[in-house]
């Protein structure tokens, strides 16, 4: 008895102990003083959250440069813990650090919360020529504020089987219709091949897809919210592929899983409307299949006016307890418009940078997966332009985790009308959880 | 209780004759035992009763947003009363999670313990060979934490990579996926039958090891067979610790939430309000709201003392009378 009591201290103690050193390993070294930002000679240290991998070699570029103003990048494991240990930092007070990777779809949650600082009157307004428009929108929430800078997007494009879709003498889809036909063919040719999966796990992707149809699922009226999900884009996307679910021609389980993994690498999923930074997902999941894909446009709702949708992407935001507005903003303008960070972001950290002409001069030589395509980074490129605005809403987890309980059902159920539904119950679930809360809604 | 209050010994006695008796009784009385239990006491009260103090004032309150809910001082956090409570007690999702959580214990708990209860039977039997090597082998899957055992079963029940349908397709059978809507709680139970076997089977088997072997040498003399033994001796004097078994698993299907987390991306048959615990961890992580998530949190707990004390209630006198 005796001993296993104190076994069992011991446990609790080291438990105790652990706890302790969790905390203090994830509070951010303290910023230094106030007056900092006034004495341009004075040393100013900054605290980075980000998650991209390698970010670090990229600031050190900057810390090389500007021995006044050093960086420090502080790992996080990704956008939600991020955000979410930012949003408890921001309750508590204190603990915030003075740069945020934040997600598009974050900012206004974090907005809300009051975790950003305005950098409006900060030499990082003068970026807005560098982004793409619906880019910029999505930093400044359609306001005059600017809440971030934008750092990499996902432009979307249709990655296919060149040399599947040559054996079966397939046209690469240009419409959603001629996808539709595609996806038969494919299915006919081989009853266990797709064309494509519709993913219930990929919030992002469909908003991506709505976003090519011309959805914008939140709005601005005046002082009041709208939300705007069960509407004729999305009601449009969401039918089109419970039809090609119900007819059985797509398949109907989520991306990322083991099954879906081995039917990449195996030639059973012979396309995947995916973003820009698809390469590097292909080439981890379906490594033997290299070389024999490429990526095309998106098909079109209306070939004379090709749209297209954004999936993933993040930005560089100064968080509201960032004593140093001024080095801070200097800081994110530089990492995500200069020709040198940008060009260090892609090599780096393999991201695609928001920053057009950073873009179009840095990304030249396909990836590796794609050395069948030279051409690859001017499909993406043309895409990057391409892409309409999409305004977020201060809830855009809820309505994300709305996405995966309801389509995971109307995937299941295979009934085109079961899409239907579940947009209108995307629509109910986010309408109801901003009223709940007390925001005023339209 | 490994702590208990030391009874002044010899060596209170033999303290120096100049100090007064009531300050000797403070420090035999008051001072030393508490200052023993100061520890556990400082434990209890910073990772026990601080967080459930805190849960309890955090139900009680909601977010409160004006306008746009953008910008300084637009939203605050206010007194809520019982409208988390109240919603979350009349919330459908919730009340559907605790149905296919007592679907998911109904299976679980009758075939856990049976499965339990006959392999320590097996190995306290004296015709057993490779004891250890079994008892071990029954064992070892308590010691593999649920997420990764998920993944694993994961593996093994998508269609697409399963060695199982794998198999069954060569023999030009199709085997049903057991992550479709109507199997996957079968699905689970299997998880947290693999997982939970082993650690119930060992709290049978000591307490097995412990009954005295004269009672089976004068079983065997008044003729008892070995499935006789088991029945008439080995299962009545084992009562307790069913019982503390079956109250272990009860708790532990209330709180079902690692298997079928891991297991929901891979299938569209898992929603992320499943099991009452996905619910709560689904409104603090995903929806923000951390208010509603304590509330529940609350409900789950209370529910939880109410079902385990009633459950020892009934039992207990069957279980625990002939000790008394």
């Amino acid at each position: 008895m005796r001993t296993s009591f104190r076994a069992g201290a011991a446990v609790v103690l080291a438990a105790a102990a652990m706890l302790t050193a969790g905390c203090s390993g994830g509070a951010p070294a303290s910023s230094p003083t106030a007056s900092a930002a006034a004495n341009p000679d004075q040393k100013v240290e900054l605290t980075y959250w980000a998650w991209a991998p390698n970010l670090d070699k990229v600031v050190n570029i900057w810390n090389k440069k500007n021995p006044n103003i050093h960086v420090t990048v502080n790992k996080q494991d990704g956008g939600d813990p991020a955000v979410t240990k930012l949003l408890t930092a921001v309750k508590a007070g204190s603990g915030a650090p003075d740069l945020i990777q934040a997600e598009y779809q974050k900012i206004p949650t974090l907005v809300a919360a009051d975790a950003l600082a305005d950098l409006s009157k900060t030499p990082a307004n003068e970026t807005k020529s560098h982004f793409p428009e619906g880019v910029w929108n999505s930093v400044t929430l359609g306001s005059d504020a600017l809440y971030s800078v934008p750092q990499d997007t996902g432009p979307m494009v249709f990655y296919y089987r060149a040399d599947v879709f040559e054996k079966l003498g397939l046209a690469v889809p240009k419409t959603w219709d001629e996808y539709a036909a595609a996806a038969k063919a494919v299915h006919a040719a081989d009853p266990k091949a797709y064309l494509g999966t519709f993913s219930s796990n990929d919030a992002g992707w469909f908003t991506g897809m709505a976003q090519q149809a011309g959805a914008s699922w939140w709005g601005i009226d005046g002082d009041a919210w709208s939300v705007k999900v069960n509407e004729e884009p999305t009601q449009k996307v969401a039918g089109y592929w419970g039809g090609l679910v119900q007819d059985g021609v797509i398949d109907n389980k989520p991306m990322y899983t083991p099954e879906w993994n081995t039917a990449l690498n195996t030639g059973k999923q012979v396309g995947w409307l995916s973003a820009a930074w698809g390469p590097g997902v292909l080439a981890g999941n379906a490594g033997a299949t290299a070389g024999k894909w490429k990526a095309a446009p998106m098909p079109q709702w209306d070939a004379a006016n090709p749209a297209t949708g954004n999936w993933g992407g993040s930005s560089t935001a100064v968080t509201a307890q960032s004593k140093n507005l001024d080095a801070a903003a200097k800081f994110a303008t530089w990492l995500n418009t200069d020709a040198e960070a940008v060009k260090a972001l892609v090599t780096e950290t393999g991201i695609y940078p928001a920053d057009s002409a950073g873009a179009e001069s840095a990304l030249t030589e396909a990836p590796k997966f794609f050395s069948n395509q030279p051409d690859f980074y001017k499909v993406v490129g043309d895409a990057a332009q391409n892409v309409g605005s999409f305004t977020y809403g201060p809830n855009v987890n809820v309505a994300f985790n709305a996405y995966n309980d309801q389509f995971a059902k109307a995937a299941q159920s295979k009934q085109k009308s079961a899409f239907l539904d579940a947009v209108s119950n995307m629509q109910q679930v986010t309408v109801d959880d901003l009223k709940k809360t007390g925001f005023t809604v339209k | 209780m490994a702590m208990t209050v030391t009874r002044p010994g010899p060596a209170a006695k033999t303290a120096p004759a100049g100090e007064p008796r009531r300050a000797r009784n403070f420090r035999s009385r008051v001072l030393v035992p508490y200052s023993m239990l100061a520890p556990g006491i400082v434990l209890f009260l910073v990772f026990m009763a601080a967080p459930i103090v805190y849960t309890l004032v955090l139900s009680f309150q909601k977010k409160k947003v004006s306008g746009l809910g953008l910008g300084k001082g637009s939203q605050s956090q206010v007194f809520a009363g019982l409208d988390n409570y109240i919603s979350s007690l009349t919330d459908p999702e919730f009340t559907a999670s605790v149905l296919r959580v007592l679907l998911y214990g109904v299976i679980l708990i009758p075939l856990m313990l049976g499965f339990a209860l006959l392999f320590a039977l097996l190995l306290d039997s004296r015709r057993t060979r490779a004891g250890n090597f079994s008892r071990t082998a029954i064992f070892l899957p308590y010691a593999v934490p649920a997420v990764i055992s998920s993944l694993l079963w994961g593996f093994l029940y998508l269609p697409g990579v399963s060695p199982f349908h794998f198999l069954a397709r060569q023999m030009g059978l199709e085997l049903p996926s057991l992550l479709d809507p109507n199997l996957v709680t079968f699905a689970i139970c299997n998880i947290a039958l693999w997982g939970g076997v082993g650690f119930n089977m060992i709290v049978m088997y000591t307490s097995l090891k412990a009954v005295p072997s004269e009672i089976y040498e004068a079983a065997k003399l008044d003729g008892c067979s070995e499935i006789q033994t088991a029945l008439r001796i080995k299962i009545p004097i084992i009562a307790p610790s069913l019982v503390m078994t079956a109250l272990f698993s009860m708790i532990a299907t209330l709180q079902v939430f690692a298997e079928p987390t891991t297991l929901r991306p891979l299938a569209n048959s898992l929603s992320t309000s499943w099991s009452p615990l996905m619910l709560v961890y689904r409104d603090a992580f995903t929806r923000n709201d951390v208010f509603s998530a304590a509330a529940t949190s609350i409900v789950i707990a209370a529910a939880t003392f109410l079902i385990s004390f009633l459950f020892l209630r009934i039992v207990q006198k069957r279980a625990f009378g002939q000790e008394n």
